[in-house]
């Protein structure tokens, strides 16, 4: 069987319809299991204790009276867990060195923010656990630290890490720096494109860190046996890549520990990494007793990784009919404690949307004393986007061009040279700018402080290492057994009825679920919008592996050759010309027979998929600024997005309107409070505000389908996209209001009303 | 010869050569012909490079054939959250 598979048109009577998703009930009733509603006989609690300095050397730690507690069975700290050598692995979105996993997972020499692992104790119960935490000794010196990425590359800033010399920079620099990396993308002349242009808008903009917000705190239960193997429970989005990282870390044989991923309950980038799962394992390892962990919200928020804060500058010049003649940014990202920002990815999208000859990006990747950063979807892109998108839209207005007119005139497309690298495929990103100029939102009328903003999004998708296995049950139901994790968008569902188009049979024939490390080969993380387009595909190889074993198993039966038999409609037929004529076996009838006629019937698939589609959006937002408060009123939303086919419409839409409700919580309120002390200030719901459903409207979609010919469906993943673009769009849309253009995230009442406020007094 | 050509991120690495042509038949043959003409290239390779053959991306895909008359150039790997 090949291990990619084209992309073919074809009458769909399942893909494209909305039946309901097989983990609908249990997720409704309270059934579903979550990580935190895993336990097991004779469990222990596991807490972690957290510096509360954000920059510190670690000069001791006494753990004995935590030890001497009654009820206290395990305690760990830095020394129980070996040094790990400078080693880049890919574990999700970001390349992760495992010298500095091991180092965010239990501080070492340092503590680099407040938050970051100490030590952890395993107890009979919570409060003993708490009790134990209170006893361990730590002796800090407590050091100069750093919060801004401005600051932290300024020479003589606090500096994270000694041995750090910005990779990328040539001469090798002779002093340390918190900038870990600098990267630069280009292509063409941008000083000649520039003076070739007319007209030039150049502008800096920050942005703070934003958290993934996902519901369900990590959550983890961890058995260690007697044997040297081990079972670990948790709440991830890729159960494989925790095994392989826990493995690393606890220095075992990966086949020794067996991962089961739980329900999900959120994650959006922020459970591609370990955090409590390996300290579990060593303290179960050191306890002999299953331990727990859950984090409270708030060591989600001190503990695990936001997405950056950054400083960003863009130019842009264009000719006076609206040809942009060169763009230029500068990103600056904080990558948290330890180096790893997805600036490059950011780097590669901040102008991808646009058909240009000139064109440089500088990226630097800068350690701040914060938590190191993990993905948020589509890691990078609604940072630099939000900069050139505004840039876009104010050069747009100063040439008196429609925006969406402005962006078709220099829109990307099929043959399109991308300045990081190759050309692009076949792509809809006009498409959905033409849909967002057709759509009645974009016409509709505003009244007094409203104004529409529009801003595009771009995102590669990827495909990578994919397993699954579909076993033909005796009643002649399937089984699917799925590698990659569906992080509650409805991938099963997705994954089922390609099988069951591809069978000719019912969708509630085939039951998809998840399986554990132990029962397939490696699969990738849930992350980059690739399930759908991966596991799809290989869900698509596994039943056209089976229908080749039904047609053989019947031909056997049937006693005809193998050309004679077809496969339609979920029942093996004669083949029109195949010179053989039989009576039809359905799926069932051929399954009650299969023990008796040579075995079980199973498909399977092993890919690492590549040849994914690139996906583009067109946002529509309106607002109404209220000019007395400053707040921000989302009065409409309109999200037009090419996913290349939609499998399940309904989770199609469900994840345009989430990644934009994600976006607009990021625009409006979402942000990180530090003290001068360096801690955090608000690691919690109320003090982060994140958005309710009363702060949204209905959030409207236009789903467009130019399929992506690398897939057998023509999907291209949709979940990355949708946040791109709502941060610039609602800046688009503020400036359309009042005339005022935001530079700074979040847009939250008091920033706006001190905007609004100096803009008068600037005009006064 | 296969045309190679190395994204600009990548510069640093190669002495600000973008552009060759080698005589490759896989993506393993290429890392391996590139890390011993650019020795700073090396550790980066298998990491974090992925490469498009003609325009379209393979991330992780030593044995991906790559054919005489092929353009191949080299980007950083991409992921997503």
């Amino acid at each position: 069987m090949p291990t990619t598979l084209k992309y073919q048109e074809k009458d769909l009577k399942l893909v494209g319809t909305r039946p309901p998703r097989p983990d609908g009930v249990d997720k409704v009733t309270g059934r579903a299991r979550f990580g935190a509603d895993y336990n097991l006989p004779g469990q222990l609690i596991g807490k972690v204790l957290r510096s509360p300095h954000a920059h510190a050397r670690i000069k001791s730690i006494d753990t004995a009276a935590a030890l001497a507690l009654p009820g206290v069975k395990a305690v760990v700290t830095r020394d129980d867990f070996a040094e790990m050598p400078d080693e880049m692995a890919a574990v999700g979105e970001l390349m992760i060195n495992f010298r500095d996993v091991t180092r965010n997972m239990m501080a070492r020499e340092k503590a680099l923010y407040d938050g970051h692992p100490v030590a952890a104790v395993a107890a009979v119960s919570e409060s003993v656990a708490r009790a134990a935490l209170a006893l361990i000794r730590v002796e800090y010196e407590v050091l100069p630290h750093v919060i801004d990425v401005v600051e932290a590359m300024q020479p003589g800033a606090p500096l994270l890490h000694e041995d750090q010399f910005t990779v990328g920079v040539k001469p090798k620099p002779e002093r340390p720096s918190n900038i870990a990396k600098r990267l630069e993308f280009g292509r063409g002349d941008v000083a000649a494109g520039f003076a070739q242009a007319e007209v030039i808008v150049e502008r800096e903009f920050n942005t703070k860190p934003v958290h993934q917000g996902y519901i369900e705190p990590q959550a983890c239960l961890a058995s260690y046996s007697a044997d040297g193997q081990a079972e670990l429970w948790t709440s991830t989005q890729g159960h494989f890549v925790f095994r392989a990282q826990c493995a690393k870390v606890l220095q075992m044989e990966v086949s020794k520990i067996r991962v089961t991923p739980t329900e999900i309950g959120g994650g959006f980038g922020g459970k591609n990494n370990i955090y409590n799962e390996a300290l579990a394992i060593a303290l179960s390892r050191k306890s002999n007793r299953p331990v727990k962990m859950v984090m409270t919200r708030e060591e989600v928020f001190r503990g695990t990784g936001p997405t950056p804060g950054a400083n960003v500058k863009v130019k842009l010049g264009c000719t006076r009919d609206g040809r942009i003649t060169a763009a230029q940014a500068e990103l600056n990202f904080q990558a948290g404690a330890f180096p790893g920002s997805p600036v490059n990815q950011a780097s590669m999208c901040a102008f991808t949307r646009y058909d240009l000859a000139n064109v440089q990006v500088v990226g630097n990747d800068v350690t701040v004393n914060r938590p190191k950063v993990a993905a948020y979807r589509a890691p990078g892109a609604p940072i630099a986007v939000f900069g050139v998108e505004s840039v876009v839209d104010e050069m747009a207005k100063k040439l008196g061009i429609d925006p969406i007119e402005f962006r078709l005139k220099n829109a990307a497309k099929e043959g399109t040279q991308t300045y990081y690298g190759p050309r692009l495929g076949p792509i809809g990103y006009i498409q959905t700018l033409e849909a967002a100029r057709a759509h009645a939102h974009y016409r509709a009328p505003l009244g007094p402080n409203q104004g529409r903003g529009v801003a595009t999004g771009f995102w590669f998708n990827i495909g990578n290492e994919t397993t699954c296995a579909l076993n033909l049950q005796e009643d002649g139901t399937l089984t699917l057994m799925l590698g990659t994790i569906d992080v509650a968008g409805g991938s099963r569902a997705a994954m089922a009825m390609m099988v069951a188009e591809e069978l000719g049979i019912e969708f509630e024939r085939v039951r998809p679920v998840v399986g554990d490390t132990a029962a397939l080969g490696f699969n990738f993380l849930t992350a980059g919008s690739r399930s759908t387009f991966a596991s799809g595909m290989a869900s698509v190889i596994a039943a056209r592996q089976v229908i080749e074993k039904l047609r053989a198993r019947v031909a056997k039966i049937r006693e005809v050759p193998l050309e004679a038999v077809a496969w339609k409609d979920g029942q093996a037929r004669p083949a029109e010309g195949g010179g053989a004529q039989f009576a039809p076996m359905t799926l069932a009838e051929i399954a009650k027979m299969a023990g008796k006629t040579g075995g079980t019937i199973a498909g399977h698939a092993e890919i690492n998929a590549q040849g994914a589609g690139p996906g583009f959006g067109t946002h529509i937002v309106d607002v109404e600024v209220d000019r007395e408060t400053g707040w921000i009123r989302i009065l409409r939303y309109t999200v037009v997005q090419d996913v290349g086919k939609a499998i399940h419409p309904a989770y199609v839409e469900g994840q345009l309107q989430g990644g934009a409700a994600q976006g607009i919580g990021w625009a409006l309120n979402e942000e990180y409070f530090y003290g001068d002390d360096g801690v955090l200030q608000n690691p919690g719901f109320l003090d982060y505000r994140m958005p309710v459903a009363s702060d949204l409207p209905y959030i409207d979609t236009v789903i467009v389908e130019v399929p992506n010919p690398n897939h057998p469906y023509g999907v291209r993943g949709c979940g990355e996209v949708p946040i791109i673009a709502p941060m610039a769009a609602i800046a688009n849309a503020v400036e359309n209001a009042i005339g005022l253009r935001l530079f700074a995230q979040p847009f939250s009442p008091p920033r706006v009303l001190k905007a609004i406020e100096d803009a008068a007094a600037a005009r006064d | 010869m296969a045309r190679v050509v190395l994204s600009s991120a990548l510069a640093p690495y190669t002495d600000g050569e973008l552009e060759l042509e080698l005589d490759v038949t896989n993506v393993r043959q290429l890392f391996k012909a590139l890390a011993e003409r650019y020795p700073d290239l090396r550790d980066h390779l298998e990491a974090g490079i992925a490469v498009a053959i003609d325009n379209e991306i393979y991330q992780d895909a030593l044995l991906q054939p790559i054919a005489p008359d092929s353009e191949v150039i080299l980007i950083t790997k991409i992921a997503g959250g």
